[in-house]
């Protein structure tokens, strides 16, 4: 039964006659590879358009409508060598770019405004002190006018409407005095200009929204840009199922187009996609991704099947209670909201520091007017210093002192296999006191492995990996990738329960359970010393060799936990296995605190219960009962091959084999939150030095310009530091 | 002076010309991947349709 493949639910038909499909792509990484795509999607007959997006790693595809299958192009790319898979982009994704452009049309005006005003303020400035005449200043002026206003009307309506929102609920943010700000600069400076006075700050104005919209987008694109590769992740694992169309004709499909009711396929080694219920065929199904339990379960009609767990021994007809939105899912996804909730309340640095610094602004720029009254000054002049005052001090430095730190550290954490999905994780993470750690698939590898290939002859071992290659059995997997076998033998004959047999010259070669190559005194020995373990035997002529496999732990574990624990970070695991597994992965990482067969209630009760105890704690996880309680813990992190789920809810997300990337994130997010405050405080000063000028009457715009661009650049400058690598945790 | 009723709306225009320029550019998509333009640039040659070699 050779299955078909049916894409048709991610291609878009265009109204040009033409069908468009976005392709994830693994492995795109440089300008060769780009073009050897293109070139080589292209040469297909009846292709419109092949363009590679290098940022995104992805390919934009159009045809003619109805001449071609898209599963010829992944098959192409499969030819070119490149594991590619069709994409949907999620809808905040698509938000998310609309709002990025956006912002980057406004920076685009303010730029414009900002330099064409400051072309018409230098000869003011000279002018005034030299032989203008009151005349010329006045046309600069309106000049400037003119152009400032609607510019400022258009590139100002980020913080506007954020302001409005804010106010409308009767709460503040950054944005309220960013947009009193602004408003208050150009009212002035209308009224000035039309008094014929000596000074406007058009160009003050648009220098703040210059500087404010371009740490908004460097915010925004250090999202973007780490949303866009877990997207191609998701889309790289493959949820797809294979579907009943027909009586005996199946269909691969995305699990987007598989419904309630649907008969699917579950055949040995796949991993289930759907929630339902067996209806024919006896198995062996691994549930650890969903239970954390690793030995096993029996598989008979009648038994529940959940996405994410692993079909072992025989196929299976299914059939769906759940695709998308399932009972587990759903008891899952309803704790995942609480725990969403809860942390929602989080008060990020920046906002902390708007909190404290709007109404010190405001507070002093009320102050100097009433001073200057007080000691006999023109209301005028009174309300003309108060506003360079508020101008001054206007949180321009601090609108980028953190975003600018953020994107600088997320790319370093890229560089180290680290993608970040949300700016405020990083001053978590820079928090954390504790780490909580699942066991199967997060401290151990997700794969199998074999812990004994040291004691098996090279030449057999390698046989059997070329015989494991014609199972899909994971065991028979483990074996095939230890022997880094690559060429499948000929004539290989599965017996279905057993194992597969065939011939090397009139040899014959057998791989499956002991019983079935004579193995069975020697597997129990194995099993003896290692009763964690699973066995298969191998049986060439007269020879005979079996393989333990077993989840070893991530290779630097060890080293990784015994850095944390040097930080002064507790360790900790939390696992739904048995005990005397997570037993022995805790004696082996000599770590004393753990808890076997645990729920997923009962992790987010024991994180809860760490919480109270005032602790920081970051849970890392990758197993679907592992979900709640990320969302649950300060801040979390999963590996990429997590379940979907667990990945989206995780704040970061590791790539890789190892576990260095968790302690590294930990070492730049601490390095992060130094320069944040750091920056913090470079602003306020910077601004301590130019406000004692604006109070006294001094504020020229030159003073205002000096000041305001002088913090944004010295705070974007300190960011920067951040690239160099951190000292501690290397 | 009254050279700069001309000179400064001139500059004004110029200025103008490259800001429409760069709202065409970003609404055309240039901008989407950076990464990938800046090689495209160095590139030997672009793909040519129908490619001669497989």
């Amino acid at each position: 039964m050779q299955a078909t493949r049916d894409f048709s639910h991610y291609v878009r038909n265009l109204d040009s006659g033409l069908s468009h499909i976005d392709l994830a792509v693994e492995g795109v990484s440089c300008a060769g590879c780009m073009s050897k795509i293109e070139r080589g999607l292209s040469a297909l007959p009846d292709v419109t358009l092949a363009r590679v997006n290098l940022t995104d790693r992805r390919v934009a595809l159009e045809w003619k409508q109805g001449a071609l299958d898209p599963a010829r192009f992944i098959d192409r790319l499969a030819e070119l060598g490149y594991r590619a898979y069709p994409f949907e982009p999620v809808r905040a994704e698509t938000l998310e770019n609309e709002q990025a452009s956006f912002l980057l049309r406004c920076l685009g005006v303010a730029a414009f405004a900002a330099m064409n005003v400051m072309m018409l303020s230098v000869p003011v400035w000279s002018g005034n002190v030299t032989d203008m005449i009151p005349e010329q200043r006045d046309f600069f002026h309106w000049l400037s006018a003119l152009i400032a206003l609607p510019a400022a009307a258009y590139s100002g309506q980020p913080f506007f409407r954020s302001a409005f929102r804010a106010l409308r609920a009767r709460s503040t943010n950054m944005d309220v005095p960013i947009s009193i700000g602004i408003v208050l600069a150009l009212a002035m400076s209308v009224v000035e200009t039309i008094h014929h006075a000596e000074h406007a700050y058009f160009d003050a104005a648009l220098m703040l929204i210059t500087f404010l919209v371009a740490g908004r987008y460097l915010d925004q694109s250090l999202r973007r840009r780490t949303r866009a590769v877990a997207g191609n992740l998701a889309a790289l694992k493959a949820e797809t199922a294979t579907k009943f169309v027909g009586a005996d004709e199946i269909s691969e499909v995305p699990i987007a187009a598989v419904q309630v009711g649907d008969i699917v396929l579950l055949r040995p080694g796949e991993r289930s996609a759907v929630d339902g219920s067996v209806i024919e065929g006896k198995s062996k199904i691994d549930q650890s991704l969903i239970t954390g339990e690793t030995l096993p379960v029996r598989a008979e009609p009648g038994t529940a099947v959940y996405a994410g767990t692993l079909n072992l021994s025989g196929a299976l007809r299914v059939r769906v209670a759940a695709a998308s939105e399932g009972t587990l899912l759903a008891e899952i996804s309803r704790l995942l909201d609480n725990a969403v909730q809860a942390r929602s309340r989080y008060v990020q640095l920046a906002d902390r520091a708007s909190r404290l610094y709007a109404p010190v602004v405001h507070a002093t720029a009320l102050l100097t007017m009433l001073g200057w009254v007080a000691f006999g000054a023109t209301w005028h002049d009174a309300i003309v210093t108060a506003i360079a005052v508020l101008i001054i001090t206007c949180p321009c430095a601090l609108g980028l002192a953190i975003p600018a730190v953020q994107t600088v550290v997320s790319g370093a954490m890229f560089r180290s296999g680290v993608l970040l999905n949300s700016g405020d994780a990083i001053e978590r993470l820079a928090e954390v006191d504790r780490v909580v750690f699942d066991k199967t698939g997060t401290l151990t590898m997700p794969e199998l492995d074999v812990t004994n290939a040291g004691e098996i002859p090279e030449a057999e071992f390698a046989l059997a990996g070329r015989l494991a290659l014609s199972s899909h059995h994971p065991v028979a997997a483990a074996v095939a990738r230890a022997a880094r076998a690559k060429k499948p033998l000929a004539g290989i004959e599965e017996v279905p329960g057993q194992g597969v047999r065939g011939f090397v010259g009139d040899v014959e070669i057998r791989l499956g359970r002991p019983s079935f190559c004579d193995a069975d005194r020697l597997a129990n020995e194995i099993l003896c010393s290692d009763p964690e373990a699973s066995v298969v035997a191998f049986r060439h002529g007269d020879d005979c060799h079996v393989f333990a496999v077993r989840q070893r732990l991530r290779a630097d574990a060890a080293a990784a936990v015994a850095t944390l624990v040097r930080a002064g970070i507790a360790v900790e695991i939390l696992s739904g296995d048995r005990e005397p597994a997570v037993k022995h992965a805790s004696h082996l990482l000599g770590i004393q605190e753990w808890r076997a067969g645990v729920t997923p209630a009962d992790k987010i009760a024991r994180i809860d219960e760490l919480k109270r105890q005032g602790l920081k704690v970051m849970m890392v996880g990758d197993g679907m009962n592992d979900a709640p309680a990320l969302a649950a813990a300060h801040v979390s992190m999963s590996p990429v091959s997590a379940t979907h789920l667990s990945q989206a809810t995780a704040d970061l997300v590791f790539l890789g084999d190892r576990l260095a990337p968790v302690v590294a994130a930990i070492g730049f997010s601490r390095k992060a939150l130094r320069l944040m405050r750091q920056n913090l405080w470079l602003a306020a000063g910077y601004n301590l030095l130019a406000v004692p000028l604006a109070i006294a009457g001094l504020a020229t715009p030159l003073v205002a310009a000096a000041a305001m661009s002088g913090s944004s650049l010295l705070v974007i400058l300190n960011a920067l530091r951040a690239h160099r690598g951190v000292r501690e945790f290397g | 002076m009254e050279v700069l009723v001309f000179l400064v709306p001139l500059a004004l225009t110029l200025g103008l010309i490259g800001l429409m320029g760069f709202l065409w550019s970003l609404r055309n998509g240039q901008y989407d991947d950076l990464e990938g333009a800046g090689w495209r640039a160095i590139a030997e040659d672009e793909p040519v349709r129908p490619d001669p070699t497989p």
